[in-house]
């Protein structure tokens, strides 16, 4: 009876393994870039394609950088989120609108609120490259001196804003 | 109305099922006919219902009635028709749906074509995927209820662009043929577990489903690899991605079933090995509709994902796969052994085919969760690639493939070693005179490809050997026989053109402007540029690459690029001129300066063969189960009872 258990043994070891791994995310892949300079760009911004916005103009505060677009459907779970963020004005959000068409994106904006100090127009996606974009939304924390303190993938839920994200800002900010 | 009417036969649908998974299991139990009279109608009306709610559900599709939340987020009021319906199960609920569809397709099949089995045999049978049903129709009326409905939208997100093909109006419910197919052997084998009855007629009685379920998997997972060679764009054919390996474990553990279910029919042996199978083959498609469904890990196939329906399915598998083998555990050690067999029979080699199998579906399942397994130990964050897959893979694969040969001409109980080989050493001689002297006629001579060739010319001489020794013999139609041949035979072409494409393709990527030409083996592409086009919801640049060969035009290529408008996805159309020998596949990459285009351009020798292979593999199996044996053995019992 008992080489008959085995195929059971292992079974439930392995169901220990896969109860473990649901509460893990495996597209939480540590970015390279946390502890480097955010990668530089001067990209024209949404509200104003005349202007332009690089990440040397926002040096001296910590700010969000979220990477977004209009035909991204996980963008809209985080968009409550961040509209909230907004309006308690704990830190700025910026956007970066990663191959889209600007009237989509602003037509977006006006529909649902915009949680964001500006966005900008990233059309091919050449910015998106630098900051290792590989899933619309992306979001990440910089801090005064310019260098990225942490990146979450995927849509921002309230849990990842408490416990991750806004404690770093609040020690970033000191 | 019809939405609400959809949810209303789900529900009731669970309240049969809960019947159809009870009552006839304790009347069988008791011996108690009435209860057990019970399992055929409850299992009938219960896939009326659940068919009621997928037509609900379609119909939801087809009218565009965005107040349902899965049509808003799955569908768009200008997707053409044929995919607003495959719509329906394009999305995490609506294949739940369709999965529950087909179980109780498979499970109607069985109240039809079990008039010959024992009446408390088929009650039990019935129970188990009743049970099975319940389970799934719980967890879509728990956590993914497909007719949720929400305040109306003005019109949907569409059905992802990857979906929208022809290829997906019957490649889901195909496998789902094949990986829920497999719950028909899982009865069996439970309902011969719970009745102590493990003898060899379970095992006829199995056979045929088994092999029914095995060639439409067989045929699913061929569609979804065909799917993703001229839908990704990328022209590959295999990609071991997990939830391709989802799919592939049952289809190993399916195919070692199948031989092992004929050695426990003829010969009463390796019965508890069997029955062990039969659990291990649909514990592994449900274990793939978790990996699936719950998100655990990432992969190109990337479905909406919940933790808590993760956590459902999990406790689903714990209590089927888990009762399922504690039952085998108490049951199968009272299983006496059977027919004794020397070291050098069909009955060793049947058992290495089955230890090779088994070995490489452990190999898939470990490199699939590889990566789990690191993180929840906390050791970091790793994957694992086709490198791992194919080291570990083709070492398994290659000596069972050659045992394929030999396992067929093999004497039941004891070979004679000497009277087999001399049978086979011209067979064998020839195939490795021709596999090593052939590849030099290609162009280069590899070692992969003489292994390949000697693999698959070896099949084709031990099938003709097997076939004329019978015909020899004069030995009637026996589907069954010549259905296995077929198969191996399948095998054996798409060894051919595994081995060729790995081996000779060619692959070029260039910037290309109005009137350039590319060259790949001896086929020139030249580019007659980019023109816009408008499909019904999407917009699009359709390039046109004219082919000739020496001068004389081969054929005219549309590669597109597409945007679709709902979701602004980019998308690649690949264009692809097939061949029997060889497959010309171009793809547009991205518009650079200037007018320029970058192209993709293969050139891919007998890559169709792989999946000619696999369908004549499929073919084999639905051949075997034409069988006379299967239907002789049912009017010999009717005539006994």
């Amino acid at each position: 009876m008992k080489r008959f258990l085995i195929p059971l043994g292992i079974f439930i070891v392995l169901v220990g393994f896969l109860a473990v791994g649901l509460r893990l995310d495996p597209r939480e892949v540590p970015s390279p870039l946390i502890g480097k300079p955010a990668p530089d760009f001067s990209l024209a911004l949404l509200s104003d394609p005349g202007k332009q916005l690089s990440p040397a103009d926002l040096r001296g505060k910590v700010w969000l950088f979220n990477v977004w677009a209009s035909w991204c459907a996980s963008c809209r779970q985080e968009h409550e989120v961040l509209l909230e963020l907004s309006r308690q004005g704990i830190v700025p959000i910026y956007g970066m609108d990663y191959k889209d068409q600007p009237a989509a994106a602003q037509s977006v904006l006006t529909r649902f609120g915009n949680p964001y100090v500006e966005t900008v127009v990233d059309l091919d996606g050449r910015a998106g490259i630098n900051y290792g974009v590989y899933g619309v939304p992306e979001t990440y924390l910089i801090d005064k001196n310019g260098i990225i303190r942490y990146k979450h993938t995927g849509p921002v839920s309230p849990g990842v804003l408490s416990s991750k994200i806004l404690p770093l800002v609040k020690e970033l900010q000191k | 109305m019809i939405p609400e009417l959809g949810h209303m036969a789900l529900i009731l649908a669970l309240l049969l099922a809960f019947i159809q998974g009870i009552l006839p299991l304790v009347g069988a139990a008791r011996n108690n006919q009435v209860l057990v009279s019970v399992a055929k109608p409850a299992a009938r009306a219960q896939f009326i219902f659940v068919a009621i709610a997928f037509g609900c559900l379609a119909y939801s599709f087809l009218t565009n009635d965005f107040s349902v939340l899965n049509v808003t987020r799955n569908s768009h009021s200008r997707l053409p028709e044929i995919y607003r319906f495959t719509a329906t199960w394009g999305s995490h609920e609506g294949s739940m749906l369709l999965w529950t569809l087909i179980l109780g397709l498979w499970t109607l099949a069985v109240t039809v074509f079990s008039r010959h089995l024992p009446d408390d045999m088929v009650a039990r049978v019935v129970s188990v995927m009743g049970l099975v049903s319940f389970g799934f129709l719980l967890f879509m009326l728990a956590t993914s209820n497909p007719f949720l409905r929400m305040p109306m939208a003005m019109d949907g997100s569409d059905l992802n662009p990857l979906l929208q093909d022809p290829g997906m109006v019957v490649h889901p419910p195909i496998l789902y043929m094949g990986y829920v197919g497999f719950s028909v052997a899982f009865a069996f084998a439970i309902a011969a577990l719970l009745s102590g009855k493990l003898d060899a007629s379970w095992a006829r009685w199995s056979r045929p489903w088994t092999t029914a379920a095995w060639s439409f998997l067989t045929v699913g997972i061929m569609m979804g690899s065909w799917w993703a060679y001229y839908e990704l764009g990328w022209g590959g054919w295999w990609f071991w991605d997990p939830v391709e390996n989802a799919s592939l474990m049952p289809w190993l553990v399916g195919t070692a079933l199948i031989h092992s279910l004929a050695v426990t029919e003829k010969r009463g042996s390796f019965k508890a090995w069997t029955v062990f199978l039969a659990i291990g083959a649909f514990s592994l498609s449900l274990l793939g509709t978790f990996l699936v469904r719950s998100g655990v890990l990432s992969s190109v196939h990337a479905f909406a994902t919940d933790p808590t329906r993760g956590l459902f399915i999990l406790i689903f598998l714990l209590v089927v796969i888990g009762g399922s083998l504690l039952l085998f555990a108490f049951r199968a050690s009272q299983v006496g052994l059977g027919g004794r067999f020397a070291l050098v029979s069909r009955e060793s080699f049947l058992m290495v085919n089955n230890i090779l199998l088994l070995t490489a579906t452990g190999a898939v399942l470990l490199g699939t969760l590889y990566p789990l397994f690191l993180d929840a130990l906390g050791l970091g964050k790793i994957s694992v690639g086709p490198p791992y897959f194919n080291t570990v893979f083709v070492p398994l694969v290659a000596p069972l493939i050659f045992l394929s040969g030999i396992g067929p001409l093999a004497r039941w109980k004891q070979v004679n070693v000497p009277e087999l080989a001399a049978r086979l050493k011209w067979g064998f001689g020839a195939s490795v005179l021709v596999a090593l002297l052939l590849p030099f006629t290609l162009g280069e001579w590899k070692p992969t490809v003489s292994l390949g060739y000697l693999l698959s010319l070896w099949i084709v001489v031990t099938v003709a050997i097997g076939v004329r020794a019978r015909m020899r013999t004069g030995a009637g139609w026996s589907a069954n026989f010549y259905g296995m041949n077929l198969a191996h035979l399948g095998v054996a072409v798409t060894v051919i053109g595994v081995t060729m494409v790995s081996a000779y393709q060619t692959e070029r990527n260039v910037r290309m402007e109005v009137g350039d030409t590319v060259t790949v083996k001896d086929y020139s592409f030249r580019f007659e540029g980019v023109k816009d086009v408008n499909g019904p919801n999407y917009s699009g640049s359709r390039g046109t690459l004219e082919v000739s060969r020496n001068g004389k035009p081969v054929a005219t290529l549309h590669p597109e690029k597409r945007i679709y408008a709902a979701s602004g996805m980019p998308f690649t159309e690949s264009a692809i001129d097939y061949g029997l020998t060889r497959d010309l596949y171009t793809a547009l990459g991205e518009s650079l300066d200037g007018g320029a285009w970058s192209v993709r351009v293969f050139h891919k020798p007998f890559v169709v063969w792989i999946w000619m292979g696999a369908v004549l593999m499929a073919l084999g199996g639905l051949l075997a189960i034409t069988d006379r044996r299967y239907r002789a053995s049912r009017k010999k019992e009717r005539a006994g009872a």
